[in-house]
């Protein structure tokens, strides 16, 4: 099947079929919390990292994504990477495939979802999507030529627990990474992040400015090393707020200034996104394709 | 050829379990659809307790036009923009779901049938899952033809 076979039906599903729906998505960027997409829903997503780098040149990576929601307990996602470094070169860095499961039908004390990732990335990828083992500032301060020669493949294990309770979302993740290419040990990682709505009552107007649609918090997400050298030593620690702006208009967007908590860390990471959700996509796409 | 490292990691294992795991969800999803008496079923497995529950804010007036508003916004799409039901979601007018005490209804949307294609909406704070069961409690049985 060629490209614009594969892509036509589905850019015709979100131009006339498939209705954007409001999302209230939440405001982290590295962390996860137990929800999923509704199911049949696709979400794309832009966005975008720039970055402070010392001894080289800040960056501004990117990435977009697409999430799909398979099941109510099973959403996949797509994810395609690229970065600018400032006075270097703008390159694709790669892509991801990521699916989430949820583990327990109904809500729990704390929820947990299962999170497996397949990862094709050069060297110089610098979306900062999570940070793991033992990477620190000065591994992104190599040249675009010579990083982009480096292949990895990895695959990324994440046990993602949350919970809701009186408007407020706590959530944790783990995570482990094994690079399949060499002989590269398993990675370890975190992220935590907390947030609550401005307001919890919902008021009886459509509005854009109500408290009721932003949804801020903070998250701080790190690497613990590998199998051999478990722990925080020559790891990087990032603490970032965020805030996340749900418009009635279907379109959601995100802001978050991150800060390094030691010197491997960079020094400040301003994160943004832009996301619109379609419900009914998965219906359109049948329909197009001749389903029922 | 296939590094060992790779062959190792079970990585052509996840690669043909995955696809086959998307059908059969994809399956389950589809199944689930129709069976709209089986999803009212749901309402009858909510613990005494959390179907006890009264809606705090039963007397706010505001609560049935802000739970209209987050009908609109998050269920009509499933349910119908009247709630008489959609391709995806059954009638919310039905005497299962209108005879329902507004704890159980809360339960349900807390819950979701995650089986059955409802999500959970935990995600929505509990102020808002109560208007939305005001709405929900204020619509009338559809009209008999």
């Amino acid at each position: 099947m060629n490209s614009t076979r594969l892509f036509a039906p589905l850019a015709l599903a979100l131009a006339v079929v498939a209705l954007p729906a409001y999302a209230q998505e939440s405001p982290y960027i590295v962390t996860y919390d137990h929800y999923l997409e509704e199911p049949g829903s696709l979400e794309v997503e832009y966005f975008s990292t720039f970055g402070t780098q010392r001894g080289g040149n800040d960056f501004h990576a990117f990435w977009a994504e697409f999430e799909y929601g398979a099941t109510a307990w099973w959403t996949s996602e797509f994810y395609l990477d690229g970065q600018t470094t400032f006075n270097d070169s703008t390159i694709f860095t790669g892509f991801r495939w990521e699916n989430r499961l949820r583990l327990l039908q109904r809500e729990h004390f704390v929820n947990p979802v299962l999170y497996i990732e397949y990862e094709q990335t050069s060297g110089a990828d610098k979306i900062l999507k999570e940070v793991e083992g033992h990477d620190v500032e000065s591994d992104y301060a190599v040249p675009n030529a010579i990083a982009r020669q480096e292949h990895d493949h990895e695959l990324e294990f994440k046990l993602l627990l949350s919970k809701t309770f009186s408007g407020w979302n706590v959530a944790e993740n783990t995570i482990a990474t094994k690079n399949l290419t060499g002989g590269n040990p398993w990675e370890f990682g975190y992220a935590i992040g907390a947030s609550r709505p401005l307001t919890l009552k919902a008021s009886a107007n459509r509005c854009n400015f109500c408290r009721e649609n932003f949804i801020a918090g903070v998250e701080m997400y790190g690497g613990l090393g590998d199998r051999y050298s478990f722990g925080l030593p020559n790891t990087s620690h990032y603490l970032a707020p965020v805030v996340a702006w749900n418009l009635p208009s279907d379109w959601t967007l995100r802001l978050s200034p991150g800060f390094g908590l030691n010197d491997n860390s960079h020094r400040f990471l301003l994160r943004w996104g832009l996301s619109r959700e379609f419900s009914g996509f998965g219906a359109a796409m049948a329909r197009l394709l001749g389903g029922r | 050829m296939i590094p060992s490292t790779v062959r190792r990691s079970g990585l052509p294992i996840l690669l043909v379990t995955l696809p086959l795991i998307f059908t059969w969800a994809v399956a389950q999803s589809d199944n689930s659809t129709p069976k709209k008496n089986s999803v009212y079923a749901e309402l009858a497995k909510a613990p005494p307790k959390a179907a006890a529950r009264h809606n705090p804010l039963a007397s706010d007036p505001n609560a049935v036009a802000a739970g209209s508003k987050l009908f609109q916004l998050h269920c009509a799409e499933c349910h119908g923009e009247a709630a008489n039901g959609g391709r995806k979601g059954p009638s919310l007018r039905a005497d299962e779901v209108q005879q329902a005490t507004p704890g159980t209804l809360f339960w349900l949307l807390t819950n979701g049938v995650v089986r059955r294609g409802m999500p959970v909406w935990s995600k929505l704070p509990e102020p808002q899952r109560w208007q939305l069961v005001s709405f929900i409690k204020s619509l009338s049985a559809p009209p008999k033809s």
